[in-house]
């Protein structure tokens, strides 16, 4: 009580804050305060944060999708066999010699040899081919060898250099390096993914609205305390905190919500894949999200919470102004 | 006003300054009208007045909650009409307010309540404790800490309200009906209290219906009639 006459004329303390360690620990107080509140209506906080982590996860979903039909691809063209067809005066016999002799080439990996009716017969399994096929008289393809490289040459000009040295074989007619159509593929994929660009920044937008009316109706359901806070001299800052922080919850918790539904729904068609894969004798392991796209999810839903209870803020509480 | 003036206000002690008063109100005309008048530091005085005379008005006008269509308001040595917006938190820290309706929070306890002020100035932890505990003391409330403000009568509301008011020490402490819903005993229980701080050099003005209490007391007493004002006793 005796501290009250010295108090009359001075200004009462107004910067608290003067060690970091004491404005760290408020700052935490706050978060935690925002999250306290989010945890006790979790029903209400579940769905906002579900609406953002659906909104999150549809890009980031249809990202992971075509980063692995570009590695998807980018196999295809390292197991890129040569097809080497013979000319149509090589019989069988000679095929195989050359195959034996071509099974020594240090480039080489595999040689099959694919006999002309085994590929007739193979063409006879498509429809509208096996009628075609009952009316030839003689079967009019050539011996074909499919030659499969070695990893080492299995970059684009290394691959060419070695189809021009097996095409200028005698027994050769031509070979073919049937890269160009896995090109074409990738040249959808990077249409693709300016589509997902495009598709993210219209979400970014939603989860920014979602996020920016949530905490709009969290200050029409506050004016009352937010107006006696004003009363007993809390700052505009002071008031506008805690809903920035809650803000800032919604995005790292939607932004976990996103991570973990795309990696379940990566999980979850990997099964199918692989079994899909099999019948291309082939594995295809799915790739997860990588660290960089999985720290964009959750920085960006981050950025975008606090971002949209920022804008919210800012246009809902605006410093009551005496009148 | 400039530090200067500000300092010299201070010199003669005048707390709170009105010169030539009005405040109008678009649907209702003037609720308060050319009122003049200064309170010195340290000094205690009730406000009086029929109701609708205007005396919640006059204090809202200190508390800087609202501003007056003409004149000039003067606490504690500074203009409120040169007071810059994002000054008005600071100010109001300096004047303690103690509402006719309570203005509690329902889903906060009496200890959050309370230490609402000192939370929002920034203090720290265990100085908050210690000052919410000691203003709960004061109000004879210190066994209400952890209860939710719907669970009090009427009066105990009011003094949660009251020990809101005084626990960041302001020098200013303005009181709309703060007995209001106090029986006899209790009244007299809070101008005791609010003595108490008169004796340790608060500035306190007190608007109160209760003029059997008033006039048992030796304090300063303005009257408003109307929005003017009609009676003022004068230092004591
Ligand atoms: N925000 C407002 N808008 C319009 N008129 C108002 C407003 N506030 C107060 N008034 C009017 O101004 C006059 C003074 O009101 P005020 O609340 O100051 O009276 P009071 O002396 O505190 O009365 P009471 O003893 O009943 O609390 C009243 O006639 C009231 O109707
Ligand atoms: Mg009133």
């Amino acid at each position: 009580m005796r501290a009250h006459r010295r108090s009359v004329h001075r200004r009462v303390r107004v910067h608290p804050f003067h060690l970091p360690a004491t404005w760290l620990s408020y700052h935490l107080q706050v978060a935690l305060g925002s999250l306290g509140r989010l945890l006790h209506n979790p029903w209400a906080t579940g769905m906002t944060v579900a609406v953002i982590a659906i909104a999150i996860a549809l890009p980031a979903s249809l990202y992971a999708l075509t980063r692995n039909l570009n590695l998807l691809s980018e196999s295809w063209g390292q197991t890129t066999a040569i097809s080497l067809f013979l000319t149509p005066d090589t019989d069988i016999e000679q095929a195989r010699a050359l195959a034996v002799e071509l099974r020594a080439h240090r480039n080489l990996d595999q040689v099959t040899l694919i006999s002309p009716d085994q590929a007739l017969s193979e063409l006879g399994g498509y429809d509208g081919f096996s009628e075609a096929i009952t009316q030839l008289e003689e079967n009019p393809l050539p011996v074909v060898l499919a030659l499969q490289p070695t990893p080492e040459v299995r970059i684009p000009e290394a691959l060419e250099r070695l189809a021009k040295e097996v095409e200028a074989l005698p027994q050769a007619d031509f070979a073919r390096l049937d890269t160009r159509w896995v090109r074409r593929f990738q040249a959808i994929l990077n249409v693709t993914q300016r589509g997902v660009v495009l598709l993210g920044g219209a979400l970014a937008l939603a989860v920014l609205l979602v996020v920016g009316n949530t905490i709009r109706l969290e200050i029409e359901n506050r004016r009352n305390e937010i107006e006696i806070m004003e009363l007993v001299g809390a700052t505009p800052a002071f008031i506008r905190r805690p809903f920035l922080y809650t803000g800032g919850w919604y995005g790292l918790f939607g932004g976990i919500g996103a991570w973990l539904l795309v990696t379940l729904a990566l999980a979850l068609i990997q099964g199918p894949v692989s079994r899909l894969a099999a019948l291309y004798h082939t594995q295809f392991p799915l790739a997860g999200l990588e660290a960089t796209a999985s720290l964009t999810i959750l920085g960006g839903s981050l950025g975008l919470g606090l971002l949209g209870s920022w804008v919210s803020v800012g246009r809902h509480l605006s410093a009551a102004q005496p009148h | 006003m400039r530090g200067a003036e500000r300092l010299a206000a201070i010199e003669v002690n005048q707390v709170i300054r009105f010169e030539h008063v009005t405040k109008r109100y678009p649907q209702h005309g003037n609720a308060l009208s050319d009122l003049s008048f200064e309170l010195k530091a340290g000094e205690m005085a009730f406000l009086t007045g029929h109701s609708g005379a205007g005396k919640s008005t006059l204090l809202r006008l200190i508390g800087l909650i609202e501003r007056p269509t003409r004149g000039q308001v003067m606490v504690n040595g500074r203009n409120l009409r040169h007071l810059p917006t994002r000054k008005i938190p600071l100010h109001r820290r300096e004047v303690g307010m103690i509402f006719q309706d309570h203005r509690l929070l329902a889903d906060r306890t009496v200890f959050d309540n309370v230490a609402l002020p000192l939370v929002a100035a920034g203090y720290r932890h265990k100085e908050i404790r210690r000052r919410v505990r000691a203003a709960l003391d004061q109000v004879g409330l210190l066994g209400k800490e952890r209860t939710f403000p719907v669970t009090l009568s009427g009066g105990e509301q009011q003094r949660v309200g009251i020990a809101r008011a005084v626990v960041a020490r302001p020098p200013l402490i303005l009181a709309d009906e703060p007995t209001g819903n106090l029986d006899p005993e209790l009244s007299r229980e809070i101008m005791g209290l609010f003595e108490r701080l008169h004796r340790v050099g608060i500035t306190l003005l007190i608007a109160s219906h209760d003029l059997a209490l008033i006039a048992s007391l030796p304090y300063r007493t303005l009257t408003l009639t109307n929005g003017s004002l009609v009676g003022d006793t004068g230092t004591r």
